[in-house]
């Protein structure tokens, strides 16, 4: 099973290696991370999706990431209700006989072209992971150059720490 | 009291000091009586100001001897332990101490030198990337970048070694952080807010556990090192006489709970009683005070306690429910929660006919080995030295049989008497741990006992031992082999004896003598006898050499992949 967790931690030097060793000494294997800054100086925000057998193997993480001295704050927000993104860059190659094309699938998509050449275009698309592997799949056939994606970060809906500004991250 | 005002006068100054002094005197405001350590290039800053420091300093002969050494200091006074190593192989040298330490739950604040920060990372002379290497076997660590951040560091380290789940935090210091100066302040608090232990367990947790034991037909309590750690072995010799519920230890908790008590069961797990294991098995409530269920405890975790309720009092919220499913979990301290168990005074249950079922097992079902005459058994070896000792020395060991042994035949009546290396299991470790024991307590009688390959492994720190006299007997139960591992050879590999048998060891008694050190060796029972009583009865060091038996092995045994009632070696 899929559980996303979050946490808030000290951004001190050797934070994240510290919790992707505990990772590894554990055997929880991990799917993706993603690290930024939080509106408060000096703390960072992790979000991990991680697979794993059970609910227990689940409580386990939060319960030994919490152990850590720079972890603030563990959540499991798998079961909350929650906004889940992700980024992707996609580099996809085009001729002047499908450019149009491409332009017209992606739209529906909501994402954006960022680059142009004259054999590719850079497509910028933000949204749930399922939705990125929609994308890829549709613009495979076109001839994909290389792809590029953040990994999942996520969010409880309306939870109180929620600022305007961080919103605005998400609603794109 | 009037050392203390002193200190804080002194640090009340906040004068500027250079690193290493901002060491030293944290140290002395932390009261820290002892170090262990051993110099190199990166910490020469540090031991030149110890040379004229007052701090008393034990010079060990390898690192592993001082980390080793810092335990044993630890886990007979309750205060962390102080180590101070070099850069690359000196830090490299402890990582053994302190995954022990961490597997055990000992406190311990470890100095690390580091090259010089401009170099860092170049791969310079002496250099390791020692925060890497230690992040998964500390419960903390830093590195000082700063030598302003140097006494808040320090304080933190303490704060956190020696609150919640004791645990090994290292602190590595770049040469020139020992040279740079700043101000040092030491009376300020530690602020955490990632790191809170619950000790105040939930109340309503507390009830329901009342509840269950007034319903409990067979109710045990299995104790662990955690009842140590809390200082908590009065509670729970209280609660289980209120409550009339009878005791197991783990190995690490032995001492916890009086041995010679009508309720304490013995120890339980691979090499336990009948009698714990089948307590354990058949109960109905399983009450664990500070034990993290062990797989050496357990056995098949398919079989554990099968019939039971269990309930879970431990700081340590991640170790609730990490391998035992649990019904009632209680973070908190085991003091508190033993208090708080004993205040509610709940009813006590029926165990009537659960007490009858135990004594049945324990008497029909008792520890045991046959004795042969001219040979010396190990277990009668350990049976004299308890006999010899009252029951009330300090003893340290290595891992293996003899270790068994000792759990098995020394029947600790008191707390802080019993230094082993129980997570980890290493060899190597009783010597130097007997050394830092024996600081810890200079009056009391410190008996290592160790076998002849684990003695091997450290036996340099004998020099320590010597140079410091202090009156440490040193017991090797020499069987001529690794014996544990020659005991699983025969039972699970056919008798094939790969590299475990060692016929051609040393003449330990000359190599004793070659430390200037006392020395004399047994064959037999009666000379067991004599040379244990002569060496007791001396106020120095002495080893002594016991060829035991050497083919005996360790039962009764739940072999590995076996539930806790498959026991093998019960009866004759």
């Amino acid at each position: 099973m899929k559980r996303i967790i979050t946490m808030t931690v000290n951004n001190r030097p050797g934070v994240l290696n510290r919790i992707t060793g505990l990772f590894t000494k554990r055997h929880y294997n991990i799917e993706s991370i993603t690290v930024g800054h939080t509106e408060s100086e000096g703390i960072s925000r992790m979000t991990f999706v991680v697979n794993v057998e059970d609910e227990r193997i689940a409580e386990q993480i939060t319960k030994q990431l919490n152990k850590q001295i720079d972890v603030l704050k563990v959540v499991d927000i798998t079961d909350q209700a929650i906004i889940v993104r992700e980024l992707a860059l996609i580099k996809v190659a085009v001729t002047p006989a499908t450019r149009g094309e491409i332009y017209t699938l992606i739209e529906p998509f909501r994402a954006a072209i960022v680059d142009v050449a004259r054999d590719s275009l850079v497509v910028q698309v933000t949204g749930e992971p399922e939705k990125i592997d929609a994308l890829i799949d549709l613009l495979k056939p076109y001839g994909l150059k290389e792809v590029a994606r953040t990994g999942t970060t996520a969010f409880p809906r309306g939870s109180q720490r929620a600022s305007s500004t961080n919103k605005s991250l998400f609603i794109i | 009291m009037a050392a203390n005002m002193k200190v804080k006068e002194r640090v009340a100054k906040k004068q500027t000091l250079c690193g290493a002094l901002m060491l030293i005197e944290a140290l002395k405001a932390e009261n820290v009586k002892v170090i262990f350590g051993y110099p190199g290039g990166a910490v020469l800053p540090i031991y030149d100001k110890l040379y004229e420091s007052g701090v008393f300093h034990v010079l060990t002969r390898h690192e592993q001897g001082a980390i080793h050494a810092a335990e044993g200091y630890a886990r007979i006074s309750g205060k962390p332990g102080v180590v101070i190593a070099t850069s690359g192989p000196g830090a490299t040298n402890i990582v053994t101490g302190l995954t022990d330490a961490m597997m055990d739950s000992i406190p311990l604040v470890v100095f690390t030198g580091q090259v010089a920060s401009s170099v860092i990372g170049s791969d310079a002379f002496q250099e390791a990337d020692v925060l890497g290497i230690t992040m998964p076997i500390t419960k903390h660590s830093y590195q000082v970048r700063d030598v302003h951040e140097l006494p808040k560091i320090i304080k933190e380290a303490f704060h956190i070694a020696t609150t919640g789940r004791p645990g090994p935090v290292l602190i590595d210091i770049p040469k020139d952080m020992a040279v740079a100066e700043a101000e040092f302040d030491y009376e300020q608090d530690v602020q955490l807010p990632g790191y809170q232990p619950t000790t105040k367990p939930n109340h309503l947790q507390i009830r329901k556990l009342v509840e269950a034991v007034s319903q409990a037909k067979r109710p045990v309590i299995l104790a662990g090192a955690g009842v140590l750690h809390a200082n908590a072995h009065e509670q729970l010799k209280q609660y289980a006489e209120q409550q009339h519920i009878p005791v197991i230890h783990t190995l690490l908790g032995l001492g916890g709970f009086p041995a010679d008590h009508p309720l304490f069961l013995g120890m339980a797990g691979m090499h336990g009683t009948y009698t714990a294991n089948m307590a354990l098995y058949e109960c109905d409530l399983l009450i664990n005070v500070g034990a993290r269920f062990d797989d050496r405890v357990t056995g098949n975790l398919a079989h554990f306690a099968p019939k039971a309720t269990v309930a879970h009092i431990d700081i340590d919220p991640a170790e609730i429910g990490k391998n035992v499913p649990t019904k009632i979990p209680i973070v908190g301290d085991a003091k508190e929660a033993l208090i708080q168990l004993i205040e509610q005074n709940g009813k006590r249950p029926d165990v009537s006919e659960w007490l009858k079922q135990l004594n049945e097992w324990k008497r029909e079902y008792p520890l045991m080995y046959k004795r042969e005459p001219g040979v010396l058994k190990p277990q009668r070896l350990i049976e004299m030295i308890h006999e010899y000792t009252n029951g009330e020395a300090v003893v340290t060991t290595d891992v293996g049989q003899h270790q068994m042994w000792v759990a098995q035949y020394y029947k600790f009546k008191q707390p802080h008497r019993w230094v082993t290396s129980g997570g980890l299991g290493t060899m190597g470790f009783g010597l130097p741990a007997a050394i830092g024991a024996q600081l810890a307590q200079p009056e009391a009688t410190v008996v290592s006992i160790v076998g002849d390959g684990g003695f091997q492994m450290t036996l340099q720190e004998l020099s320590v031992i010597q140079e410091l006299n202090l009156p440490i007997k040193i017991v090797i139960v020499n069987n001529q082999a690794l014996g544990m591992v020659r005991q699983w050879q025969e039972i699970f590999y056919e008798k094939r004896y790969s590299h475990s048998l060692i016929p051609n060891q040393p003449d330990f008694v000359r190599l004793a003598e070659a430390y200037g050190m006392k020395a004399m060796r047994a064959t037999t029972e009666e000379e067991a006898e004599y040379v244990l009583k002569e060496a007791l009865a001396t106020n120095a060091p002495v080893l002594l050499d016991f060829h035991v038996c050497p083919g005996e092995n360790v039962y009764p045994m739940v072999a590995p992949g076996k539930g806790l009632h498959e026991m093998v070696g019960v009866k004759w």
